[in-house]
C-alpha cells in the first residue's frame, strides 16, 4: 500500500470513513521500516505486536460503531527517551541498553487515547546531548534526502521517520533546538511548545528548565492536530500549565494579514550560510505579499546566548544524570564497593559528550566555581529573556533562520565540539527564554538540502505560530516535497 | 579564569562518580578549558542586580490533598534492577 504521502488528518478521516483499515496500514507502515531502516538507520527498537494491536483495536471500534479518538490510527513515531511501558526505551545511551520502563511517559497514554498506533523507538544522541545524531551510543541516523549528511539532532530519528514517509507525525524533545534544528536540516516541520505546554512526566530529563515534547510533521495541520491531543496540564508534572488547551486545527484560518513580524538583526549577521539567507528573503517576500509586516527588532544579549545555554543546561544534566548509577535499573558496572561500582558503571554506559557535559555541568556546580559560571549564566537568562520580552511588544512574531547551515557531512564536527554547539545558535535563547518556537520548510540548496525558517512567540501562543506557518505552507510548496527512496 | 588540569579534571570526575581513564582526563582537560574560555565572554557583561531565571515560568508552590494512590508495582520495579535480592535492589559493600 502506498501511504507515505497521506496526512494524519486524511488517514485518521479514511479510518472513519472505513476506507482504510488501521491493520492494514500499520502493516504497510511496518513494510516500509523494513524496507528504508537498513539504509537510513532510523528506529533503535520497532514494535510490531503492540502496533498491529493498537490497530486492530481501532478497527474493531470503529466496526463496533464506538467513538474514534482523534488519531485513530494515525502511525507515529517516539523518541526515544519518552518512557514506554515494558518497551525498550534507551535514550540511544548503552547505560540503559535493554531496559523497559515501568511506565508510561504522559505523551504516550494520551497518544493511545487518542487511538494513535506508535511505532517504534527513534535514534537520537545519547541522552538528546547532540545535533547530528551521531553521539548515539548504537548508530548515527542518516539523512533520507542524501545519506551522506547527518539528520540533525538530537531528535533526528524522529524528524527522519517523517521526512522519509514513514509515519506522519513523530514526537521528539527540544532542550536547545533539539526539534527545530532536525526538522529543518530534515526538510519537516518541527514545534517546541512553550514550557510548560506539555507534561514532561516520563521524558527522560537531561535539563528539566529548558526540555519541551513536542511534534514533527510535514503540516501545519497535522501538527496541529497533535498538539492538541498531548497538550495540557498534569498532575504528575507540576512545571505543566494550567491553561486550557485550544482546539489547534479549528483555529488555523488566521493567515498573514495585518501580523507584524519581527526579524532580530541579530539573527541575520555573520556565520548565516549564504543560501539559508537567500532562502529566508524568499520567504520574506512571500510573507510580505500574504500581508505581514516587518519591523526590525533587536536582542541584544544573542551573542550571550550559547555560553548561558551550556552552563544552565549542563548543570541540570549532571544533576539529572546522576541517577544513572547502575542500582536500580539499567548497566552495572564491576566494583567490590558502591562508589567503584558507581564509577565504573558510569564510565561504561556513558559516551563522550555525554561525559564531557556531565564534567563541564559538574564543575560549573563545584565550589568557588558556582557563583563565576552557575550564578552568572542564570542571570544571563533573565537579560536573553528581557531581550524578548522587549521584542514581542514591538510584534506579534519573530521570524529568524532555524539552523545557521543546512545539514553537515556525517562525522565533519565530530572532533570540536564547540563548532558542534555553534549548530544551535538561533535555536537555544528560545528554550531559555521558555517560548513557542516552530520550524518550517523554506526551500532546498543547489545540493538538494531542505532549510528552515524558525518563528517564535509569546508564551502559550502557539495557535498564532500554526497559523502563521499553515499561511506559509499554503503559499509554498516546500512542504509537499519529498525524498527520493 | 582558572586553568583546566589533569588534577582538575580527576577532582570533577570524582565528583561526578565518573572513572575516566588517563586520555579520558587528557582530552577532558583541554575541551573544558576551550569551553569555559568560551563561556567567559558572559563576564563582559555587568549583571550587578540581575535576578536569576532558574525556570522560564513564574511557578508558585501549589497544595494538593494527601490523598494514597497506587505506586509502581514493586516486582514489575525489580525485574528490571541488575540485582534485586528479597523485594530490595541489592548493592556492593558501602562500608569497608
Amino acid at each position: 500500500m502506498e501511504y507515505s504521502t497521506l496526512s494524519a488528518v486524511d488517514i485518521r478521516e479514511r479510518v472513519v470513513r472505513g476506507e482504510l483499515k488501521a491493520e492494514d496500514l500499520c502493516r504497510a507502515v511496518l513494510d516500509r521500516i523494513r524496507a528504508l531502516n537498513p539504509q537510513l538507520k532510523i528506529f533503535l527498537a520497532v514494535d510490531e505486536a503492540g502496533s498491529l494491536a493498537a490497530a486492530r483495536e481501532v478497527d474493531r471500534k470503529r466496526a463496533a460503531g464506538e467513538v474514534l479518538g482523534p488519531l485513530a490510527g494515525v502511525p507515529i513515531t517516539l523518541k526515544d527517551n519518552l518512557c514506554t511501558k515494558n518497551f525498550s526505551t534507551t535514550c540511544a545511551s548503552k547505560i540503559l541498553d535493554g531496559w523497559k520502563p515501568p511506565y508510561n511517559a504522559t505523551v504516550v497514554e494520551r497518544l493511545k487515547a487518542a487511538g494513535a498506533v506508535l511505532m517504534g523507538k527513534a535514534n537520537m544522541d545519547e541522552f538528546a546531548m547532540g545535533s547530528s545524531c551521531e553521539n548515539s551510543a548504537f548508530h548515527p541516523t542518516f539523512n533520507p534526502w542524501n545519506p551522506a549528511y547527518v539528520v540533525g539532532g538530537s531528535s533526528g530519528g524522529s524528524a527522519a521517520a517523517v521526512a522519509a514517509g514513514i509515519t506522519p507525525l513523530a514526537l521528539g524533545s527540544d532542550t536547545g533546538g533539539s526539534i527545530r534544528q532536525p526538522a529543518a536540516l530534515c526538510g519537516v516541520m518541527g514545534f517546541k511548545p512553550t514550557y510548560g505546554r506539555v507534561s514532561r512526566y516520563g521524558l527522560m530529563a537531561f535539563a528539566s528548565s529548558l526540555d519541551q515534547i513536542g511534534p514533527f510533521a510535514y503540516s501545519a495541520e497535522d501538527a496541529a492536530l497533535l498538539m492538541s491531543v498531548i497538550s495540557g496540564h498534569d498532575e504528575r508534572d507540576s512545571t505543566s500549565a494550567e491553561i486550557d488547551v485550544p482546539d489547534y486545527r479549528a483555529q488555523l484560518s488566521g493567515g498573514l494579514k495585518g501580523l507584524k513580524v519581527g526579524l532580530p538583526k541579530e539573527y541575520y549577521g555573520e556565520g548565516l550560510d549564504p543560501e539559508v539567507r537567500a532562502a529566508l528573503e524568499t520567504a520574506k517576500q512571500v510573507w510580505r505579499a500574504a500581508g505581514a509586516e516587518f519591523v526590525e527588532v533587536s536582542l541584544p544579549h544573542t551573542e550571550y546566548c550559547l555560553a548561558a545555554y551550556y552552563l544552565v543546561a549542563t548543570a541540570e544534566a549532571s544533576s539529572n544524570l546522576a541517577r544513572y548509577d547502575g542500582v536500580q535499573y539499567g548497566l552495572r558496572g564491576e566494583g567490590g564497593h558502591l562508589l567503584a561500582m558507581y564509577g565504573a558503571t558510569r564510565a561504561q554506559g556513558f559516551g563522550p559528550e555525554v561525559k564531557r557535559r556531565i564534567m563541564l555541568g559538574t564543575y560549573a556546580l563545584s565550589a568557588g566555581y558556582y557563583d563565576a559560571y552557575y550564578k552568572k549564566a542564570l542571570q544571563v537568562r533573565t537579560l536573553i529573556q528581557r531581550d524578548f520580552n522587549a521584542a514581542l511588544k514591538q510584534c506579534d512574531l519573530i521570524l529568524t533562520p532555524t539552523s545557521p547551515t543546512p545539514a553537515f557531512k556525517l562525522g565533519e564536527r565530530m572532533d570540536d565540539p564547540l563548532t558542534m554547539y555553534l549548530s544551535d545558535i538561533y535555536t537555544i535563547s528560545v528554550n531559555l527564554a521558555g517560548l513557542p518556537g516552530l520550524s518550517v520548510p523554506c526551500g532546498f540548496t543547489s545540493q538538494g538540502l531542505p532549510m528552515g525558517l524558525q518563528i517564535i512567540g509569546p508564551a502559550f501562543a502557539e495557535a498564532k505560530l500554526l497559523q502563521a506557518a499553515h499561511a506559509y505552507q499554503a503559499q509554498t510548496g516546500w512542504h509537499k516535497r519529498r525524498p527520493v527512496l | 579564569m582558572p586553568e583546566i588540569t589533569r588534577e582538575t579534571v580527576q577532582k570533577i570526575a570524582r565528583l561526578a562518580n565518573l572513572n575516566l581513564t588517563g586520555v579520558e582526563q587528557d582530552t577532558y582537560a583541554g575541551q573544558l578549558e576551550k569551553i569555559l574560555e568560551y563561556v567567559h565572554k558572559l563576564n563582559q557583561l555587568d549583571t550587578t542586580g540581575v535576578p536569576q531565571t532558574s525556570h522560564a515560568l513564574p511557578l508558585q508552590d501549589v497544595w494538593r490533598e494527601d490523598v494514597v494512590t497506587p505506586s509502581l508495582d514493586r516486582d514489575e520495579v525489580l525485574a528490571e534492577a541488575p540485582d534485586p535480592s528479597g523485594g530490595c535492589f541489592r548493592v556492593p559493600r558501602i562500608i569497608e
